[in-house]
């Protein structure tokens, strides 16, 4: 087969991936989406590897069936809490992937350069490609038994292979700081890592320092101060991925995971431009922006920069925090169990301990107790709640609780004030009413759910601690709120029983 | 401490304010109990079973007034009774202290301490001590029994082999806590119940009773949170409006239920005469308003007439006292609730907090001075409802000229943007070899594309749309399949190496989207 077919089999995959995402705007749409996807997906593999020059392709094959069968079980035996861990490792894939890929391109410019000089084609003008030198200097077959991917490197000028070392550059520098990230965005979001923001002494003067680094590696890269030069910008890079993260709190990990998405598409981008191919160009540049969109709601819903949340840390005050007074009156089961039983409207809202404590099935039986009756049972999700965007919606989903019933925070928030009961499943910050009350509190001005203006709340949680970001809840000190100690699983599922 | 009940002695009021259960609670509390002998037998509770729980029986009013720390009663003190009271002593019973200034003053000078239980604040903690609520909970619940009592037909519809029965149509005014339980016992009994109240926010409460709101169509509404929860007078506009509507319904209800009340005032009148008059023979009304000279024109206090046209109207003002066990139990849970506050070390020594919101609003006397009306209460009831905010109507050319000034603001900054962007893509082109300004066009309308997509993809679907995202990022296999076949032994084992890994993302990427996907359903 020649180019021609190959490059009308990535148009197609194009049109499909975009339709892939175009589709996820609706629950019922997004089912055929992701057939697009795979149809895409399948179509761009099977044209690259009928496609001309490609010579191994039992082999890659063969891997493509192992590297299938350890997806399948990874994706069938995940727990869908641990979604977000999953994610990120993902992440971490691509971003290897890409580094390698880069350090293959570059490792096939100085074979082209090698086989010149190796010829004794020392003298070339920048305007010709190696092609064109070898043909010039009378050894037209040079290049004739080289890989596709040779050829097509070989076919390029200089000024063009600066600019493809460029690219791959960028590919590999994106594609090392992805992998880092994610591996620690990973080990975080699974517990093995602790979540607390942390960094090296020095703190973002070392990431600044890397970065400088990698710059000046950069350059000389460019100017043929040899294949050295781009490792070691890759260590950096590496680096730069674990610390920047690092110094990342748990809570902020959905701008995190999407932040790093963004990245493994560019870098997708930056390697496409490296092998001339469109569509890795295209798909690169759809999960670059898709991942940016992302990252840029979940700020707007803590009501932060992107800058402020890549840095860590909350931005300043400017005085100091509004006192809570009052105290947490806890409440026991049965006292929860009766104003269920007596309230005709309630609004869960769920947050990371939910997750954490695998509560979800015991809250969707809740609620299809409830429900059957005859009470209106509503979910309220913020757009952070959970350490990956849409988190409680999948967790949700998967104990079949019906989406209908699962609204945004723009959607509910109003009915609040109308609700009996509001249950606060293991959130914290997002129901702080601090980020409304007090122009001192590091949240102020986020959006939060305003839970606390329903009848009576309880607050599942499981001890007196502050949520991830340290600061004080006033919620939990409201009159109308009663604090329902204990794990969230266990509390509801001590609850149920007494729901009748 | 030692806590006592006498008998009541007003007439007809068979409740008693200690029953040998809540007894047993007060003596876990520490404190002793004692009850006038027969105090509880006209609610059912003989001497022998208080003995049974461990309270003394004593013979007179007067031996128990001497021996007891706490006197627990259920109506207000007579004048003979709170001659009894001695300083130090506490009272705990209804009191109606704006009523009664003159016997509150007396007490207070007698140095008695007076905890009236119709004054305990309306917020959430007290609820499990507001008699007021569990006394109207039962007159509610009687009111409906005392209409079907009087009422010659059934209340749900039946369809027989005798014939077909209609149901009962029922009206209830006032959906306070009388009101509610009225609609919910004659909803369960099968009737047909509307019901109506002047405070628009307890539609909803009416209709999750299973009844339906009598909807009216008026501008000015009453925020009943200013109030703590209870219904303000009307203006007389509102009252007309209200009035009209009764007198289209009056001729279709069977039973009407009045429970209208508004605090300090003599109950409204909203059942007028030529309603009545409109009603059909055999209707009735039952007035749980009559005390306070009733919602009803005919209300006469205390008891039951049968107008001219075969209307009953039903005037009690003791329903709690006619369902005397129940009653009983309820008080007397509301009592020990209300001692078990103020006995906060379960120690059996009363401490008076004076600070306490709900303590202080139920003290009427306390150290030989009138402590009513109390301060308002730190916390209020239930949260204000915020006014609405006043959106400024904007004339046709004022908005006109707004949307024309934000359109190019908008155009404005788009045409900065696309002249940015497009002089630095300009300036790029001027360097760069044609062969990456292709792929750069393919690169700036991809990311054109992502934007204008991503965009509309729903909330819940950003985990399935990262999976997604995370799958087909997976395309760098390509540039890993085109590499492999190299004749570097390195470069291939890197590709290959790429191809694993992609390979993993791509499966596990769609899978698990594809299982995320699978579990969003519609109830």
């Amino acid at each position: 087969m020649d180019y021609g077919f190959t490059f009308a089999a990535y148009a197609v995959a194009a049109v499909l991936f975009i339709l892939s995402l175009g589709g996820l705007s609706g629950q019922e749409s997004a089912k055929r989406a992701v057939w697009y996807g795979i149809a895409g997906m399948a179509l761009a593999i099977v044209a690259t590897l009928m496609g001309p020059g490609q010579g191994l392709w039992a082999v890659s094959l063969i891997l493509i069936a192992l590297g299938g069968i350890v997806g399948y079980q990874l994706a069938t035996k995940v727990q869908m809490t641990q979604m977000p861990e999953l994610v990120a490792i993902m992440h971490s894939l691509v971003g290897l992937a890409a580094v390698f890929v880069g350090f293959n391109a570059d490792l096939q410019i100085s074979a082209v350069t090698g086989m010149l000089a190796g010829a004794g084609i020392d003298r070339c003008d920048p305007v010709f490609s190696a092609i064109t030198c070898a043909e010039k200097f009378g050894q037209a077959g040079l290049f004739d038994g080289i890989s596709s991917f040779g050829a097509l490197i070989a076919k390029k000028t200089a000024v063009e292979i600066t600019i493809l070392r460029i690219e791959l550059v960028l590919g590999i520098w994106i594609g090392a700081v992805t992998f880092t990230g994610s591996v620690i965005a990973y080990g975080k979001l699974a517990g093995k890592v602790n979540s607390a923001a942390k960094q090296l002494p020095g703190g973002h003067m070392l990431n600044a320092a890397a970065a400088i680094g990698s710059v000046v590696l950069a350059a000389m890269y460019l100017n043929d101060a040899g294949s050295w030069t781009l490792i070691l910008l890759a260590v950096l890079a590496l680096f730069i991925g674990y610390h920047l993260i690092m110094g990342i709190g748990g809570a902020d990990m959905p701008v995190v995971v999407s932040m790093l998405n963004s990245y493994s598409g560019w870098a997708a981008a930056a390697i496409g431009f490296s092998l001339g191919n469109d569509l890795l160009i295209v798909v690169g540049a759809l999960v670059g922006s898709s991942g940016a969109i992302l990252s840029y709601i979940m700020c707007k819903a803590m009501n932060r920069s992107f800058i402020s949340v890549i840095l860590g840390g909350f931005g300043g005050t400017s005085g100091p925090q509004m006192e809570v007074t009052g105290e947490q009156i806890a409440i026991d089961t049965e006292g929860v169990a009766a104003a269920l039983n007596e309230a005709d409207s309630i609004i869960i809202i769920p947050g990371y301990g939910m997750a954490v404590a695998q509560a979800q099935q015991s809250v969707s039986e809740l609620t299809r107790k409830l429900r059957a009756k005859g009470k209106t049972v509503r979910f309220a999700i913020h757009p952070v709640a959970g350490r990956l965007p849409g988190h409680m919606n999948v967790l949700l989903a998967e104990a079949k609780v019906p989406y209908d019933i699962v609204l945004e925070m723009d959607e509910i928030n109003e009915d609040f004030p109308s609700t009996d009961v509001a249950i606060v499943i293991g959130s914290n910050d997002i129901v702080n009413p601090a980020a409304q009350e007090d122009p001192n509190s590091p949240i102020a001005g986020m959006p939060v759910l305003e839970c606390w203006k329903a009848k009576q709340v309880f607050v599942s949680k499981r001890g007196q601690g502050t949520g991830y970001s340290g600061i004080e809840n006033p919620l939990f000190y409201k009159d109308n709120t009663r604090m329902f100690y204990g794990d969230a699983k266990k509390s509801l599922d001590a609850l149920l029983p007494l729901i009748d | 401490m030692k806590i006592g009940a006498p008998k009541e002695i007003f007439e007809g009021e068979n409740r008693v304010a200690m029953t040998p259960e809540s007894a047993v609670q007060l003596i876990k509390l520490g404190h002793a109990c004692v009850i006038e002998t027969g105090a509880g037998a006209k609610a059912g509770f003989s001497d022998a079973v208080y003995q049974a729980a461990g309270v003394e029986v004593v013979p007179s009013a007067a031996a128990l007034y001497e021996t007891a720390d706490v006197v627990v009663k259920v109506r207000g003190p007579e004048a003979d009774e709170a001659r009894l009271l001695r300083s130090g002593q506490t009272l705990i019973s209804f009191f109606w202290p704006a009523q009664n200034p003159d016997l509150l003053a007396q007490v207070a000078a007698q140095g008695a301490t007076v905890v009236a239980m119709d004054m305990v604040p309306r917020i959430s903690r007290a609820q499990k001590m507001d008699a007021l609520s569990s006394m109207a909970n039962i007159a509610g619940y009687r009111a409906v029994i005392e209409a079907g009592n009087n009422f010659g037909r059934f209340f749900t519809g039946q369809v027989t082999a005798a014939g077909k029965v209609p149901p009962a149509k029922v009206l209830i005014v006032g959906a306070g806590v009388a009101g509610l339980a009225a609609i919910g016992t004659s909803v369960s009994l099968g009737a047909i119940v509307n019901a109506f109240d002047v405070r628009p926010e307890v539609a909803e409460q009416i209709e999750s009773m299973g009844a339906s709101f009598v909807f009216l169509e008026f501008e000015e509404k009453q925020d009943g949170a200013a109030t703590g929860g209870y219904a303000a007078p009307s203006s007389p506009e509102f009252r007309e409006k209200q009035l009209a509507k009764f007198r289209e319904l009056a001729p279709e209800m069977d039973i009407v239920i009045t429970t209208a009340l508004i605090p300090g005032r003599p109950a409204p009148k909203l059942w007028t005469e030529d309603m009545v008059a409109m009603m059909k023979p055999g209707s009735v009304i039952v007035d749980l308003a009559a005390e306070r000279g009733g919602n009803c024109d005919l209300t006469v206090p205390d008891q039951k007439i049968v107008t001219e046209n075969g209307v009953t109207v039903v005037g009690y003002t003791d329903f709690p006292s006619r369902m005397a066990a129940q009653a009983s139990t309820l008080y007397s849970n509301n009592i020990r609730h209300m001692l078990a506050d103020l006995t906060p070390k379960k120690d059996g020594v009363i401490a008076h907090n004076m600070e306490d919101d709900v303590i202080r609003g139920a003290t009427v006397a306390h150290a030989g001075a009138v402590t009513y009306p109390p301060p308002p209460p730190k916390v209020a009831a239930i949260a204000a409802a915020k006014p609405k905010e006043k959106v400024k109507e904007l004339t046709p050319e004022e908005r006109r000229a707004q949307e024309t000034a934000a359109f190019k603001a908008q155009t404005k900054q788009q045409v900065t943007l696309l002249a940015i962007g497009g002089a630095l893509i300009l300036a790029a082109g001027l360097v760069t070899p044609p062969s990456f300004m292709q792929h750069f066009i393919v690169f700036v309308l991809s990311v054109f594309i992502g934007f204008q997509v991503i965009w509309n993809v729903s909330h819940s679907l950003h985990t399935p749309l990262m999976a997604v995202t995370n799958a087909i990022s997976s395309i760098v296999i390509l540039g890993a399949l085109i590499q492999i076949g190299s004749s570097s032994l390195l470069i291939t084992l890197l590709a290959a190496l790429g191809v694993l890994m992609c390979a993993v993302n791509i499966f596990g990427g769609f899978l698990v989207t594809r299982r995320m996907l699978a579990m969003f359903q519609k109830s």
